[in-house]
């Protein structure tokens, strides 16, 4: 990868973004390439919203993200893809799980839900999918593999061959979750 | 030599070089963007004796103890953890290091997860010790390792100073030889001229330590922790730490003086630079620590008119900055316009946890509130609003002594969690019961340092190596300081939660109140039950959204009815703490047991 290709994950603390930006970090340096990662931990992981950088190139500086060009927002939950629909370059492509997760300020009548998000989605995002990630889940047993099957959906997209996904994955997954979690690598990688 | 390549945060990056170099002890108190770098060490514990210390300045004494005794050492701290351990550093400093003695100060430009931004770099003028600053993973390792053997070369604690972009990015490191470095075969020889601050030999050790400061000074002229990479002559840039990074980004064609080590500074070597270029400009994250001293020296730095001063620099404020001053047109943002009105998602105290019982019986109460430093700084919004003031680790029990003294006329509680009584809540609770006070201080005991990620404390029976080890009751550390009236709560009954609390508010007396549940999140407790709504009893009252627990929610509109929205339950999120069955009135709120334990 000559140009430096930038991957924002966001979604709800307790999701599993920062694990699936272990495994893209960890896959992309198997490939060969550099990789930089950030993330915020502490308090914002209590619920709160949460955001993941990684980019991949030949040389890469900056481990943040330069504003306005992310080229694969990978998106937990569908309200969070529009919060950061601005940091996104506009030919970016956006992946995003379709999940709704009420935030508290919702839920205890502070706020008012938006009620067009895929509409708004549509809007921000001319290059978008809408994965339905936690009904593939569901299948497979564990909800909480959202986040390899959104993984797998991104790596379709990425040049990096299949051998340092699952390496990735085999490294960072303990072994009793692995299996699951391989399939739901897989689910992601295979979706049409 | 084979490939030792790894991805390391910048904190996974300094425990491989606390290995890497030989350390034998590190110790430390949690704190964001710190906390992994003890964890990580202690994956090397047959190696280094590690411990979670009650709080930074007993991990400063304990790591200085270690290196009077001769031994590598390390202690890791976030940037105002190093205010509670500045006064052992500023004497340690004037008695100087036996074995190499690196202490880390992590620092959170933007104040991701901090009270204050702070810049710590200060703090090795102000101690007059040498300070490192890394720019990424690699670079973490490298210092560190480099760091031990500047300290034992120059008898002197030194600083290495990490952002939570470098502590919290990650990188590819090449380990090399990734074995520990021999022994320094020190050992501790008495001698009370170099160990003993009495100012006769104080006065000594201070000539001493100027004579050290100058030859950091000629050692960081020729380090390569310092480097020029040549560009253009026409535009030359200072930076150091982070902010390298943006510049590389940002502006490819310049000359860059990368410092790594940035106190003493290296005058000639940026009396040469600043020579070689047309223009100089520094540029930094926070404040003009840089800036001011080389202005100083006499060199003429050019001015812009960008602010960097404050915050946490980006490759967008970069951009901004290299508009002003090299022209052309800024990078245009287009909104896309779908952010409009979204709802905010703030942190929330987890579905289940102890502390909303109390936080909901202070805000019954009317209580003023004095807060202090964990996940129950979350008590402060909506809805439950019930914290008033927060300042640092332990203030709260303190500050509420001192609103009790100013004749404040209201009722007053402080309320501080278990390892944050530990920390330094202690002393001011003493310093109540001394001084003839009657505040009511609340710890909300979780047995669990929870806001930074669990971490074990004197409260949890369990040490850092991982061994059993004696539990310390806050209840009896309450009496052993005189305080007569301890109560022990259980945070799930919600009303004697409010009772109990209401009879300690009104004694005039010191009490204190150990309110009891472990961290949901932290104890990983199975959910054995659960709870639903009736939606036949349900009045749509919404009382129990004042508890502000995520698993409840506002259920779809009966069409009917419109306004009429009654209450339903998250079954993903519900702990099965009951409180919302407590305080509902019409008894909507019915008890679900498993027939198989969640989790």
């Amino acid at each position: 990868m000559k140009k430096t290709i930038n991957i924002a994950l966001v979604g709800v603390g307790g999701q599993g973004t920062l694990l699936a930006s272990e495994v893209i970090s960890r896959a992309a340096m198997l490939a060969g390439s550099d990789v930089k990662k950030s993330e915020v931990h502490g308090m914002a992981q209590r619920g709160g919203s949460v955001v993941s950088q990684v980019r991949i190139g030949e040389k890469v500086y900056s481990p943040l993200i330069p504003e306005g060009e992310t080229h694969f927002l990978v998106s937990f939950e569908l309200l969070e893809s529009l919060r950061y629909a601005d940091t996104v370059a506009p030919e970016g492509v956006a992946l995003i799980n379709r999940q709704n997760i009420i935030p508290v300020t919702v839920s205890s009548g502070q706020q008012q839900w938006v009620d067009d998000i895929e509409d708004r989605i549509s809007r921000a995002y001319s290059n978008h999918r809408i994965i339905n990630g936690l009904d593939i889940a569901r299948e497979l047993g564990n909800i909480r593999t959202v986040n390899m099957i959104m993984t797998g959906a991104l790596s379709k997209s990425l040049e990096i061959p299949a051998e340092a996904w699952q390496q990735a994955i085999s490294e960072l997954v303990p072994a009793k979750h692995r299996e699951v979690n391989d399939k739901a690598f897989a689910a992601g990688r295979d979706l049409q | 030599m084979v490939n030792n390549k790894k991805f390391l945060s910048g904190n996974e990056a300094i425990a491989h070089a606390a290995f890497r170099a030989g350390c034998k002890v590190a110790a430390a108190y949690p704190g964001t963007p710190s906390t992994e770098i003890l964890e990580n060490v202690s994956k090397f514990k047959s190696h280094i004796y590690c411990e979670w210390s009650v709080n930074e300045k007993v991990a400063m004494e304990v790591v200085i103890g270690a290196s009077f005794a001769g031994v590598r050492t390390l202690t890791a701290m976030k940037h105002v953890g190093l205010n509670v351990a500045a006064d052992p550093l500023m004497t340690f400093s004037y008695l100087g290091a036996n074995g190499g003695m690196v202490i880390i100060s992590a620092d959170d430009p933007g104040m991701h997860s901090s009270q204050n931004e702070q810049d710590n770099r200060f703090f090795a003028r102000f101690a007059k010790v040498p300070l490192l600053e890394p720019a990424d993973s690699q670079e973490a390792y490298d210092m560190t390792v480099e760091a031990f053997a500047i300290s034992e070369e120059y008898k002197t604690p030194i600083i290495v100073r990490m952002t939570t972009r470098t502590s919290h990015a990650s990188g590819i490191v090449d380990l090399g030889d990734f074995t520990p470095m021999p022994p320094n075969g020190l050992t501790y020889v008495k001698d009370i001229e170099k160990t003993v601050p009495v100012p006769v030999f104080a006065r000594k050790m201070r000539v001493k330590v100027e004579e050290r400061t100058e030859a950091l000074r000629q050692f960081a002229e020729k380090s390569p922790l310092n480097r020029i990479e040549r560009g253009s002559n026409d535009i030359g840039i200072i930076t150091s730490g982070v902010t390298y990074e943006y510049v590389k980004e940002v502006f490819p064609e310049a000359s860059v003086l990368k410092l790594g080590f940035t106190n003493p500074l290296p005058k000639d070597l940026i009396k040469n630079f600043a020579q070689s270029v047309t223009k100089l400009y520094i540029i930094e994250e926070l404040d003009p620590f840089l800036d001011e001293q080389i202005r100083a020296m006499g060199i003429v730095v050019q001015d812009y008119a960008t602010q960097l001063n404050m915050g946490e620099l980006n490759p967008l404020r970069m951009e901004q900055l290299r508009v002003e001053i090299l022209g052309g047109t800024a990078p245009v943002i287009v909104s896309k316009g779908v952010g409009d009105g979204l709802p905010a998602r703030p942190p929330v105290l987890c579905a289940g946890c102890g502390h909303r019982s109390v936080f909901r019986a202070l805000s019954n109460l009317g209580v003023t509130v004095t807060g202090d430093i964990g996940c129950y700084s979350l008590g402060a919004f909506k809805p439950l609003e019930s914290m008033d003031t927060i300042v640092c680790m332990g203030a709260s029990v303190g500050n509420a002594f001192g609103f009790e003294k100013a004749g404040y006329n209201n009722k007053v509680a402080a309320v501080l969690g278990d390892s944050t009584f530990f920390h330094s809540g202690i002393t001011g609770l003493l310093n109540i019961v001394y001084n003839k006070g009657i505040s009511t201080v609340i710890v909300v005991d979780n047995r669990t340092t929870a806001m930074t990620g669990h971490q074990d404390n004197p409260g949890t029976g369990r040490t850092l190596m991982g061994e059993p080890t004696k539990q310390i009751s806050v209840e009896q550390v309450a009496k052993g300081v005189g305080v007569d009236r301890v109560r022990v709560i259980d945070c799930y009954d919600v009303a004697e939660v409010e009772k109990v609390l209401k009879e300690e508010l009104e004694t005039a007396e010191p009490s204190l109140i150990v309110a009891k549940r472990p961290c949901v999140l932290g104890a990983r407790i199975a959910v054995t039950r659960q709870f639903v709504i009736d939606l036949d009893a349900c009045k749509g009252c919404r009382k129990c959204l004042k508890l502000g627990c995520p698993a409840l929610e506002i259920g779809e509109a009966d069409p009917e009815k419109p306004k009429l929205r009654k209450v339903k339950v998250n079954p993903v999120l519900c702990a099965g703490c009951g409180m919302c069955n407590q305080i509902c009135e019409y008894g909507a709120v019915k008890e679900n047991v498993l027939q198989e334990a969640g989790r």
